[in-house]
């Protein structure tokens, strides 16, 4: 994915958030970096990228995406201000699109669910994790454990043509 | 009394996320509080029940970036668990794999999470393509993680939960030209660690403090075999007994447990296996890094980030040794006998040594598991840092101490420890009181 940009190219201003998981699909997107790095630079304002900046801002995104499954109700509040904040909502791996792994303590039995009930009292989790699409619209998701990226790279192609970034 | 409040939220360029509490009173440092507040995943409780084959695939979702490790630990458990013993093409296969997490894992934290601080840069984003030394850096950083992950991903299928390192052996070999193509890459960025080296050297960040070092003392510094044993050289932790000499200490305000060895903090990680075992790195690790290395043993936490370089090196160096002689057997997978019994995987990870405890039924199940990682290890030692920096510059600046510098120093503090919050449990947010 090559083409020729001037330096008033308009960019695609995305966010990349993550919630409960192991952030594969960071590491990936840090992989993916290798080879995408210079040309993403010229296509992508990084508006909200943590783990790459410390100077981050979520306002006015054209699209978010989200990393992880949503265990508390703090992280919910997040989840749907990220949603008020970005005109198309992307979850990005196991965790945003089914839940799982991060949600296994929804199939405990009854004894492991009483086992962990004080930890989750302690630290305001909720007895339930949800997938992004319980709680808030999703867009589009790119599946996988980490995410696939094959799939993450059509996605990112998809809105960079929706908003007009490349033909 | 005179209450200083300062605050940090989601420390950026770590991995996970991370809160944080320091509390000073009329000048003096009163309370320090590290709180990895990630949101617990409970993945000791749902293993419970699931057959043995699962656990590595499993338990590697505790961590994106270090998955690697906990697979290599949790192998070794079960492995241990029903007293099997590896093949030696085997145990050369996981060094490589080890030797690809840590040439892409460091690579990660030095290049995009701690160069930025020495640049003063905000981030990898702002480097300047017309300076030099930005440029150079910035190009080096993918091709030196690229070839990091190319390693991994012959051997394991990905870099990130590899699907071919199993119980018993490896599902899949690499075909001879890619083997060959491995080696070509890591040959190419081996020049590239020593501007690397040299940048981290250079550094003027430094903070010494007196503090016990724990680390597994390899043979061959290949992060996978070896007895784990403490700076002094008094005491090692038995890796049999490490649930009993690993002293947990519960941290109401942090979803991680804490742990202590005979009643005091300790760091593991890059800086204790440097101060432990520097003798045992590649002959031409030590030939070539040897002024590098010659500042070791240190107990300047900064020299982490050295370390951290020179392991890059090492792995390297001796992974291209191995794969200039290999020659694959396409053994299949030793498929295990289920039975009754207890084991133990101990490995170094990137960021130190990380334990895996797995109990098996006689049918296979799991009745049990532990898993102790390495930023939970180092959380009190970073507190004491944290406690010892900010008192430093209250008695040398008292009220004219500025909150925001302070801050950034602890941020770059915590970095230099390349963290790892996902592994310990998630969150960091400093709310200085």
């Amino acid at each position: 994915m090559i083409f020729p940009m001037a330096d008033t190219q308009k960019k695609l201003n995305i966010g990349w958030f993550t919630f409960t998981c192991c952030e594969d699909s960071t590491i990936m997107l840090t992989e993916m970096l290798n080879d995408n790095f210079f040309t993403w630079k010229k296509l992508l304002n990084f508006k909200h990228f943590n783990v790459l900046k410390s100077k981050n801002d979520m306002s006015d995104l054209d699209v978010a995406f989200v990393e992880g499954a949503i265990a508390s109700e703090h992280d919910k509040e997040k989840l749907l201000k990220i949603r008020e904040n970005a005109k198309y909502l992307v979850a990005i791996g196991s965790c945003a699109v089914t839940g799982l792994p991060s949600g296994h303590r929804n199939s405990f039995d009854d004894k492991l669910k009483a086992e962990i009930a004080p930890y989750l009292l302690q630290y305001h989790q909720n007895e339930k994790v949800y997938a992004l699409h319980e709680l808030v619209k999703v867009d589009d998701s790119v599946p996988g454990c980490p995410m696939v990226e094959a799939e993450f790279l059509k996605v990112v192609d998809k809105y960079l043509k929706l908003f007009k970034i490349i033909p | 009394m005179h209450q200083v409040n300062l605050s940090i939220k989601n420390l950026s360029k770590i991995e996970g996320h991370l809160d944080m509490d320091v509390i000073i009173e009329d000048n003096k440092v009163k309370d320090v509080q590290f709180k990895i507040m990630e949101n617990k995943r409970f993945f000791e409780k749902a293993i419970l029940g699931k057959p043995f084959a699962v656990v590595p695939q499993l338990l590697s979702r505790i961590c994106g970036t270090c998955s690697v490790a906990h697979e290599m630990a949790a192998i070794e458990a079960v492995e241990d668990a029903l007293g099997y013993k590896p093949s030696d093409q085997t145990i050369t296969l996981r060094k490589l794999m080890m030797y690809g997490m840590m040439i892409r894992d460091h690579a990660l934290h030095l290049y995009i999470f701690s160069l930025p601080d020495i640049l003063n840069k905000d981030s990898i984003l702002d480097f300047d393509e017309n300076n030099e030394l930005e440029h150079q850096l910035l190009h080096d950083m993918f091709e030196v993680k690229k070839a990091g992950n190319y390693l991994s991903t012959i051997f394991g299928g990905r870099a990130v939960h590899a699907p071919f390192v199993s119980i018993g052996g490896f599902l899949k070999y690499p075909a001879p030209e890619e083997i060959q193509k491995s080696r070509d890459e890591l040959l190419k960025i081996r020049k590239k660690i020593f501007l690397l080296m040299k940048v981290f050297d250079e550094c003027e960040f430094s903070l010494e403090r007196e503090t016990k070092f724990v680390a597994m003392k390899t043979k061959d510094y290949s992060f996978l075999e070896g007895e784990v044993l403490c700076s002094e050289g008094g005491f090692c932790v038995q890796e049999k007994y490490f649930r009993q000499q690993l002293k947990e200490v519960v941290i109401p305000y942090s979803t991680a447990k804490a742990y202590q060895i005979l009643g005091q903090e300790y760091m593991v990680g890059s800086l204790a296996r440097m101060n432990i075992n520097h003798e045992a790195l590649h002959e031409n690790t030590k030939k070539d890094a040897a002024k590098y290395i010659a500042k070791f043993p240190s107990h300047d936490i900064y020299k982490n980030n050295l370390a951290q370089a020179i392991e890059i090196l090492h792995s390297i160096d001796h992974a291209v040794e191995i794969l200039k002689n290999l020659k694959i057997q396409n053994n299949p997978v030793n498929k295990l006998t289920p039975k009754e019994g207890e084991g133990v995987g101990v490995i170094e990870a990137p960021r130190g040594t990380l334990y895996h405890y797995v109990a098996l039924d006689k049918e296979g199940l799991v009745t049990d598991a532990e898993v102790v990682v390495p930023t939970a290890q180092n959380q009190n030692n970073i507190e004491n840092d944290i406690r010892h920096l900010v008192q430093d510059r209250l008695d040398r600046d008292k009220d004219k101490m500025d909150k925001e510098k302070v801050k950034f120093e602890i941020e770059k503090l915590i970095r230099a420890y390349d963290p790892c919050m996902s592994c310990a449990t998630h969150f960091l947010e400093i709310n200085w009181k």
